[in-house]
């Protein structure tokens, strides 16, 4: 199953079993969704549950809002990050903080999704990546799908729970493929383990799990160690456990990720990790990362702006060579 | 509207065109990427707009190339922003939706739909701040005026009485959104009318549409205020290059593409302009040649080195760079 199709899948799964379950967004109905996760709906729930909004994402946000108010269960999508933006005062002055302001009397069971990230040459305005600012606000829980399974169960999780979720997806892995185990419990808190390894543990999530996959081989080869991959998965809160038990075992920490360098999400995890593990560290934490200039459009350029295989296999090596590896 | 500005508006038409074609077929070939707006079937309306608004601010949107050209940036640096190249319009940094010139007060590259129309009516702010007279034109699409950023605009312009004409290309579709699926009138110009004098036009008449904009732009000076243009037309392609465009039928597409603007003017041209057979093959040649060497100049040039990266985000004489 397709990653796109996963999400598919946990969205009509749950419209299925809760009749409060609407979908509001841009081209989400008729069009079937302009990344296709949300085609197929309207033909089986109409066009009640399942809305196309016109391009106003501050009222998809904040109609949300009041449609979880009002009893709904809304799952808005944002058809592409940086648009959110213009949604920003909705999620952080409302969505975040209705339940805090009327101490728990109001709960917004509701979901925002969008697709983020470099795809190919969208240039500035399309291309970014925003789980730093979103994982900084109280009162939002912010989940990051890699994996197709993951996809689908934490989607589903999210629609489900009584307080207000960012789903964000990644344009690039719309057509990952994966297997979906649907009878499984999965806790959608809980960070992933994909590659178990003893001496260098790379914590990351979004697409840049699959380019750090792929630079494992080489980074292995040439240092001779062996890596652990981590896939965060819920990027707030944070499931520092599963991180502590790797490093406890490598004493060696790496972040990669997609967006800014500065200010950017990895930048936590890392001052976290120093504040409380520092003495489980046997080299200074590395983190890989977008540089800090918006996503150019020509695609030497746009690869240079972010972290690849290549580049992440060649600064861990480096990294790891400069730290006694 | 004389002879000879018929001739260059229709010159610059069939430019727009074959710029497009030529475009798409270079996506399909892989030399473009990204977002790629055709603006096939609007022509008359981008290029009439740009001829009459001769001077001034222009804000538009990511469906701007043919707006940009007719502005009178080489075609050749745009399509080379097109390919990626260090010799286009935004040194490939900006592709097709983030053209710029201010030498040619063109600001056309907007992709965050909405987003031009406050920066537009801050433009007329500081033109009638410093007396200058030609004002601005903010271009936008249907889709664009359910947003607050519009309403918001609308407001501010007219109670400030600004320079600024407001047009908007009405092509009934955002993606695949019908607009009144999520608006309650088909004619945006309702949203603008309590607030300043609207105007529609056929945005398939090219010449139709540059007497509205002229007579707008005269409107708009002198203090009086906002002007809203709305101009009805029909984009023939998919929204992007990643949009079939199947949402609308077969018929709608055949009465749309029977208004084409480009035959219009090129029937106007012979039958109010008295234009021979002659002159109109040798504009169109012109025009072919134009296009075929944009292409060749943008496949021939070279790709930004990579130091171009850091390039251009701050001001170097500001003091902020550090070296
Ligand atoms: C704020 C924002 N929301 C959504 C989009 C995605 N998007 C790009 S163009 C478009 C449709 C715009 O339609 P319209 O304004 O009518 O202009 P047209 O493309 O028809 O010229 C949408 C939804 C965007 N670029 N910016």
């Amino acid at each position: 199953m397709l990653y796109r199709e996963a999400l598919n899948r946990a969205i009509d799964d749950v419209m299925r079993i809760d009749p409060d379950v609407v979908v509001l967004g841009e081209d989400v109905g008729l069009y079937g969704g302009s990344y296709r996760v949300t085609e197929g709906l309207v033909a089986k729930y109409g066009e009640r549950r399942v809305i196309d909004t016109p391009i106003a994402e501050l009222s998809i946000v904040g109609n949300a809002v009041g449609m979880a108010i009002g009893g709904l269960r809304p799952v808005a999508e944002i058809m592409t990050a940086n648009f959110s933006l213009l949604a920003f005062d909705q999620i952080i002055n409302h969505m975040s903080k209705y339940r805090y302001m009327s101490a728990g009397k109001i709960t917004l069971p509701m979901v925002v999704r969008f697709p983020q990230g470099v795809s190919r040459q969208l240039a500035a305005q399309h291309s970014e990546s925003y789980e730093q600012m979103l994982s900084a606000v109280p009162g939002l829980t912010v989940f990051a799908a890699n994996d197709v399974n993951y996809a689908y169960h934490a989607l589903k999780k999210a629609v489900l729970m009584d307080d207000p979720v960012i789903f964000i997806e990644h344009e690039l892995l719309y057509n990952k493929k994966g297997d979906v185990d649907f009878n499984a419990e999965l806790d959608p808190f809980k960070a992933r383990i994909v590659k178990e390894g003893e001496d260098i543990t790379i914590v990351s999530y979004l697409k840049m799990v699959d380019d750090v996959m792929a630079s494992v081989g080489k980074i292995e080869e040439s240092l001779k160690r062996s890596c652990e991959v981590i896939d965060l998965c819920s990027l707030n809160p944070v499931d520092y456990d599963t991180v502590a038990k790797s490093l406890k075992k490598t004493g060696r920490l790496v972040v990669v990720e997609e967006d800014h360098k500065t200010g950017g999400y990895g930048a936590q995890i890392v001052s976290n990790v120093c504040e409380e593990l520092f003495y489980m560290l046997d080299a200074p934490p590395l983190r890989i990362a977008g540089e800090d200039v918006p996503i150019p459009y020509n695609r030497t350029l746009e690869l240079l702006s972010i972290p690849t295989p290549d580049k992440i296999a060649e600064k861990i090596t480096e990294w790891g060579r400069r730290n006694g590896l | 509207m004389n002879k000879l500005l018929a001739e260059e508006i229709y010159y610059y038409m069939t430019l727009g065109r074959r710029f497009e074609l030529a475009a798409k077929e270079h996506y399909m070939k892989g030399d473009i990427s990204g977002f790629l707006h055709l603006d096939i079937g609007q022509e008359g309306l981008s290029v009439a707009a740009m001829k009459a608004f001769e001077k001034g601010d222009v804000f538009s949107t990511y469906r701007e190339h043919v707006m940009a050209i007719a502005r009178g940036i080489d075609p050749k640096a745009v399509m080379a922003e097109l390919f990626g190249k260090v010799t286009g319009v935004s040194r490939g940094k900006g592709g097709s939706m983030h053209l710029f010139d201010p030498s040619r007060f063109f600001y056309g590259g907007d992709a965050i739909v909405g987003g031009q129309i406050p920066n537009a009516v801050g433009c007329a702010y500081a033109r009638k701040y410093k007396e200058e007279e030609e004002g601005v034109m903010v271009i936008f699409g249907d889709g664009a005026t359910n947003g607050g950023a519009f309403f918001e605009s609308l407001n501010i312009a007219s109670a400030w009485k600004l320079p600024i004409i407001f047009l908007c290309e009405n092509n009934r579709y955002a993606i695949g959104t019908e607009i009144t699926r999520v608006s309650p009138f088909l004619e945006q110009s309702k949203k603008a009318a309590p607030y300043m004098p609207v105007t529609e036009v056929d945005g398939m008449d090219a010449i139709a549409v540059y007497e509205a904009v002229k007579e707008a732009q005269r409107e708009i000076q002198n203090g009086r205020g906002p002007i809203f243009i709305e101009a009805f037309t029909c984009r023939y392609e998919g929204h992007s290059m990643s949009d079939s465009g199947s949402y609308r039928s077969p018929q709608e597409m055949q009465i749309c593409k029977a208004q084409d603007p480009i035959e219009r003017m090129k029937k106007a041209l012979t039958e109010s302009f008295e234009a021979d057979a002659e002159t109109i093959e040798s504009l169109e040649r012109r025009a072919q040649k134009a296009v075929e060497e944009a292409v060749e100049f943008a496949a021939s040039s070279p790709e930004p080195d990579a130091a171009e990266l850091f390039e251009n985000l701050y001001c170097k004489r500001c003091g902020n760079v550090v070296s």
